[in-house]
């Protein structure tokens, strides 16, 4: 690598002021020809591009971007990783991701801030609690590390957590998968973007995909702001916008966007060792490595490409946030923003190819897609090469809505759709 | 967050209402010759417009009556509200 990231490197560049560090990724003008071009350069489509590129030896790929990379969801998500989902097809794809996860700053050579501080989901009704050790049970049955707790063990797990008998919706228990945790979401971007170059991948950002050119029933290229590119294979990870890139093809997608929000308060010392996420109330909250807590809200439920939610959406989920942990009482939040979300009707993924050839979709991740990155990249990338999923993406084929055989992870999605 | 002039009540805050999404999907007037696909595409495969949309809204704390709204999904704009069965706006 050209630019390896090393203490060396760090002490050789110390002598320059840190002012000859090599770019980490180029800034060329699009080809007139790709032989895969990715639609959106976010984490997912960085890492398809990156897998492509090391996996399956295919040079020639350009990622599309239009604004810039991970300036989208990647860069708007609370960097939650875990992979307790209840079905089989689930536990395997997004255990396959956290396998990933765990050695990624090292396949990198990028530090991606990986962090197994465990997440715990709470229970506050007996129908949460059947589920939550139903869930438990799956998980175990898969693999996955999961135990159940019971109120005094979720306070000794977070001591800061209010579970009093007498609030609202009491802490009735909770799960805790402890491979589980956060990571650095801007560098996870960074990190595959960095890699796929390394090996020729062309990141065209400010570059806005404006129709898809087909030939009967075969892509042929992509009309961009840039001009039109020729190619053979698309793959479409557009998230929010997904809908969007369908249109243009001629395809509809089971999808509906949906701005969803989160939110960070003022740095403070370190308060929360873990992630906390609560199902029925709808709070989680868990603390970066700048001190700021980091808040998830929940969607609005209309469709929008705003970019921006609503107010009651926010008091709702700070209103539970307080009920839980009074001593975020006088904190003052900094920031608060959008980001828009492809919700499927099973709150599981779409990995598939479509009825148009060489086109291929990566969507409806809805609001839990940062934990998949790299799971997702590499198993779009296999569907893309092989012209056929993964045994580990099989299930979350788009047939899947005419079969019937959907994977309903309403459940374990938690935030509620 | 915005109003919404509900046909029946007047305009209200957006909170008082749930959404009810694309509107003027009908429902198969002979649902036992559907085939697998079609039901598909009734039930699940949506047109998710960025941009003006037909959708449908309930006043859930208001008259709990459904109605039609136009609106721009890009930018969260009402364009027009009209009542169930009413022709839609050009």
């Amino acid at each position: 690598m050209k630019n390896q990231y090393s203490i060396f490197s760090l002490i050789k560049n110390a002598f320059t002021y840190h002012e000859n560090w090599a770019k980490a990724w180029g800034d060329p003008e699009p080809k007139k020809e790709y032989d895969i071009l990715i639609i959106g350069g976010g984490g997912h489509g960085l890492a398809t591009a990156y897998y492509l590129a090391k996996k399956h030896n295919i040079k020639n790929i350009a990622v599309l971007e239009k604004g810039w990379i991970g300036g989208g969801n990647t860069g708007r998500n609370t960097t939650i990783i875990r992979s307790n989902y209840l079905w089989d097809a689930s536990a395997g794809l997004y255990d396959h991701a956290l396998k990933i996860w765990e050695g990624l700053s090292q396949e990198l050579n990028y530090n991606v801030m990986f962090s197994q501080r465990g997440v715990m989901n709470l229970a506050h009704n007996l129908q949460d609690v059947r589920d939550l050790k139903r869930r438990t049970h799956a998980n175990r049955l898969n693999g996955i590390d999961a135990v159940y707790l019971n109120t005094e063990e979720v306070k000794k797990f977070c001591p800061i957590i209010n579970t009093s008998p007498d609030i609202r919706y009491p802490v009735l228990g909770g799960t805790l998968q402890k491979r589980a945790g956060t990571a650095r979401h801007d560098a996870v971007a960074w990190g595959y973007a960095r890699g796929a170059d390394e090996m020729g991948v062309d990141i065209i950002q400010n570059c806005e995909v404006k129709g898809i050119k087909r030939n009967g029933d075969t892509v042929v290229g992509v009309d961009t702001t840039k001009g039109f590119i020729k190619t053979k294979k698309i793959g479409v990870v557009a998230a929010g916008h997904s809908s969007v890139i369908a249109n243009m093809a001629g395809l509809r997608l089971p999808l509906e966007s949906k701005p969803l929000q989160a939110l960070v308060s003022e740095p403070v010392k370190p308060i929360i060792d873990t992630v906390v996420m609560s199902n029925a109330v709808h709070a989680y909250v868990s603390q970066s490595d700048k001190g700021e807590l980091v808040i998830g809200a929940g969607t609005d439920d209309y469709i929008s490409y705003s970019q921006k939610g609503s107010h009651d959406i926010v008091e709702g989920t700070l209103s539970a946030i307080l009920e839980l942990y009074p001593i975020f009482s006088r904190m003052r939040m900094l920031r608060q923003w959008g980001g828009i979300v492809d919700i499927c009707p099973d709150a599981s993924p779409i990995i598939s190819k479509t009825t148009v050839k060489g086109l291929y979709f990566n969507c409806g991740w809805g609001t839990g897609g940062f934990k998949a990155t790299p799971g997702s990249g590499d198993l779009f990338a296999h569907t893309i090469a092989n012209d056929e999923p993964h045994k580990l993406n099989a299930a979350f084929n788009l047939n899947r809505f005419v079969s019937g055989d959907l994977v309903d992870e309403h459940g374990a999605a938690a935030v509620a759709h | 967050m915005f109003l919404i002039n509900c046909p029946f009540c007047g305009e209200r805050e957006q909170s008082e209402f749930k959404a009810g999404g694309e509107a003027h999907i009908v429902r198969p007037k002979q649902p036992t010759e559907l085939s697998d696909d079609e039901w598909a595409e009734y039930l699940f495969m949506r047109k998710n417009i960025k941009g003006v949309q037909f959708e449908r809204w309930n006043h859930v704390h208001g008259c709990r009556k459904w109605f039609n709204v136009v609106r721009d999904t890009s930018n969260d704009q009402i364009k027009a509200v009209y009542k169930m069965g009413e022709k839609p706006p050009n």
